[in-house]
């Protein structure tokens, strides 16, 4: 037991959960603990131009790590300005800590400056929220946080500390357990259940493993591989589940949904037993749910019981650990071996790679304009057989891109936001994923609109000697929605214009301290590029890419997957 | 189809905000829902009655069973469960119309909880379907102000409960 504050008790926490970096900004009603990170913490704390941006950044930081990300804030709007972070960690099943100061427990509810309910505002987007009450609650309730963060399906928590609770005085003793009766994560699945999924997998002619984010979270990339590995399983990965098998592996087969290869969208579709692993039948990866996979029995493992039967019916259902229960799956297959059961999914195998022969991912060099592909192929081919580098994205055209034509061989490489579509996500996430890896390369492969939401953060990169690489994949318009209105409203352009040099992003960079770069021809993008690579400083490269290039294939909204729309032009180069 | 959930949560703040939320963010309706407490003081007790289909009835089990002050979550079945309810009806009523409320009342185990010039107050205790009879019969009389607890409800102590049997097969 040791005297000390609220403010102090909370960063004492922080160490004690292994925290060595959190993201925040400081305000008025969370003086009392930016007070206690200046009397001294073993916690860096990275200093934020936006409270979203520290958001994104812990995210990073998580995603990149895979410990718990950290963030913090003052009241009000400092508190509101994390709610896009905090939903986004929920929909990406993201584990995040959000502290938030709250004005004195007196003035709750008075309407007092920069008071707001955050703790109901952020109810539907957390598992858990605490307003602390009393400063003996603090270990408890830090404890409770971490813990609910990372186990069962992660996702972000927020505790909200009002000022006088943080200056108030505690007899601190940091708990090594916690008790919390209404939450309890499954711990094995269920032996029958796995003995069932085994059987089908066994017997299966033409199976998908069908590979989610849930899969990182989960620990189980080495069970995933040995599980392919031993029956010859054809492995496609959502964007959330890209890196978690490796890309260049022959049974990898690519990406499922609106804008994966042809390939992979028929190998789901027609296969005969789709075995989530991690993943939730999101509308993006399905297309028209009913159209979806109609001949396949579907075994389902996720840690989540709640995703199961929630858009598609499992017919096979394991709710547990999915390190546990790919584990024991692989077993139950080595004992079916044993009575003479052997893989049969050769012909299938060959299927799908003559459709990936057939229908390769294309795009067309033509014209006058630098294309955004050939941008990420360049990235690709400077970085190829790297094991230092991390991806992080924005969202729209480029992120697609970026998921078609960037190979991660490795886990935690590709660092995007998925559920919620979060654009700005990839500056700010980038920050956080070179603390939670500075040996490592991190490039955020970032779409211009997405660029100005956040750029601001370019300035916790240069002063917090956090290096990163931006490329802007700059093609002037909010380009996904441009590609939208192009193909379902007649090409009716509307606000999404956001011009090519408007701003000057090489002069931008420099003026944020970073180096700042410009291209827009084929021949010195990949010299461009190695420099920003290797000049060791956050570097921001401004790509001036073909304004009215279109992401290729596509699955429309609402559309079965089997219908997708493929890039047509006769002299397409292929990828 | 209506199902009653009865739904143990821990008493804490926020607890039935973290439920009704749940509800209103996936979309589900709830009918009618009563809180109060427990055996236990650290636990009170959520029943709810909901319209919907047995897939989402699933969905809202599951739902309610990841949210961390949510304890237990059960399904009250017809015939294997006793349910109440309690109903305040102000009823029109002149002096020469008290006998033949009062008869009515006296069908349903009525009590006149209290008596005006020109009004009278029933307090009446039943399934909910008791009560929809009772505000059926009255209704003609006048109905001037009506307030229900919505419903509440144990599950039989004549029937021996696999306690696990209504909770969902997945967990």
């Amino acid at each position: 037991m040791a005297k000390m504050l609220g403010s102090d008790a909370i960063l004492r926490a922080l160490e004690a959960e292994g925290v060595d970096v959190c993201f925040g900004i400081p305000g008025g009603a969370i003086l009392p603990i930016y007070d206690a990170f200046a009397r001294g913490a073993t916690v860096r704390h990275v200093l934020a131009r936006h409270e979203q941006g520290a958001g994104h950044m812990a995210e990073g930081y998580a995603r990149a790590s895979g410990k718990v990300g950290v963030a913090m804030a003052t009241s009000g709007p400092g508190a509101t300005n994390l709610v896009t972070a905090i939903a986004d960690a929920w929909m990406d099943s993201t584990p995040l800590v959000c502290v938030t100061g709250q004005v004195r427990t007196h003035l709750i509810g008075t309407d007092a400056f920069q008071e707001c309910d955050i703790t109901g505002i952020t109810i539907p987007i957390v598992k858990h929220s605490w307003l602390v009450q009393h400063v003996e609650e603090i270990p408890h309730v830090m404890k409770a946080a971490f813990h609910i963060a990372r186990t069962g399906r992660c996702g972000p928590v927020l505790v909200d500390v009002p000022r006088d609770i943080q200056e108030a005085a505690i007899d601190f003793e940091y708990p090594d357990e916690v008790s919390l009766p209404g939450w309890k994560p499954p711990k094995r699945g269920h032996p029958k259940q796995i003995k069932e999924a085994a059987k089908a997998i066994a017997g299966a002619e033409k199976p998908v493993l069908y590979v989610g984010g849930g899969t990182m979270n989960g620990d189980a990339c080495a069970e995933l591989r040995e599980l392919a590995e031993l029956w010859r399983l054809p492995v496609i990965t959502t964007l959330m589940g890209k890196g978690a098998f490796p890309e260049s592996h022959e049974l990898h087969y690519g990406w499922p949904g609106m804008h994966g290869p042809k390939w992979s969208n028929w190998a789901m579709n027609k296969s005969d037993l789709l075995v989530a692993v991690g993943s939730r039948f999101d509308d993006r990866v399905t297309g028209k749910l009913s159209a979806f996979a109609p001949g396949a029995t579907v075994v389902h493992l996720d840690i989540d019981a709640a995703e199961i039967g929630k858009l598609r019916d499992a017919d096979i259902p394991v709710v547990g650990p999915l390190k546990q229960v790919l584990a024991d799956i692989v077993s139950e297959l080595r004992r079916l071996q044993d009575e003479g059961a052997s893989p049969r999914t050769e012909p299938w195998l060959r299927q799908i790679a003559d459709w990936r022969d057939e229908f390769p991912l294309r795009y067309s060099r033509k014209g006058d304009f630098l294309k955004p592909q050939t941008v990420v192929e360049t990235l690709q081919a400077l970085t190829a057989g790297r094991d230092d580098v991390v991806w992080t994205t924005g969202v729209g055209q480029h992120q697609m891109w970026a998921m078609q034509y960037l190979r991660c061989e490795r886990p935690r490489t590709f660092i995007t936001s998925g559920g919620l579509g979060t654009m700005g996500y990839g500056l700010p996430a980038a920050v956080g994923a070179k603390a939670a890896r500075p040996d490592a390369t991190v490039v955020c492969v970032d779409g211009d609109g997405c660029f100005q939401m956040t750029c601001q953060e370019l300035a916790t990169a240069v002063l917090e000697d956090l290096p990163i690489v931006v490329v802007i994949v700059n093609n002037g318009y909010l380009g996904m929605v441009q590609q939208w209105q192009n193909m379902f409203f007649d090409d009716r352009l509307s606000q999404v214009h956001l011009t090519h040099q408007v701003p000057e992003y090489s002069q931008l960079a420099e003026a944020y301290g970073a180096a700042g770069f410009t291209v827009s021809s084929e021949d010195e993008v990949e010299s461009v590029l190695e420099e920003a690579l290797t000049c060791g400083r956050t570097a921001v490269v401004d790509a001036r890419v073909d304004p009215r290039e279109q992401c290729f294939p596509m699955i429309p909204a609402g559309a079965a997957a089997l219908d997708m729309i493929e890039f047509s032009e006769e002299e397409a180069v292929e990828a | 189809m209506r199902h009653t959930i009865s739904v143990h949560v821990e008493n804490k703040p926020g607890a039935l905000m973290r439920v009704s939320s749940m509800f209103a963010r996936r979309g589900f309706n709830i009918e009618s829902l009563a809180v109060g407490p427990t055996e236990r003081p650290d636990v009170s007790r959520i029943t709810m009655r909901v319209d919907c289909e047995q897939h989402s009835l699933e969905q809202i089990e599951k739902q309610m069973h990841k949210l961390v002050n949510v304890l237990r979550v059960t399904e009250l079945e017809p015939g294997e469960s006793v349910e109440r309810e309690l109903a305040l009806i102000k009823v029109a009523a002149l002096p020469e119309k008290r006998a033949e409320l009062m008869a009515l009342a006296d069908v349903f185990h009525a009590r006149v909880a209290d008596l005006g010039a020109d009004a009278m107050i029933f307090e009446v205790v039943g399934t909910p379907e008791d009560i929809d009879s009772f505000e059926e019969l009255v209704r003609p009389h006048g109905v001037k102000e009506l307030v229900r607890t919505g419903r509440v409800g144990l599950s039989r102590a004549s029937i021996r409960r696999d306690a696990s049997r209504r909770q969902h097969v997945l967990r």
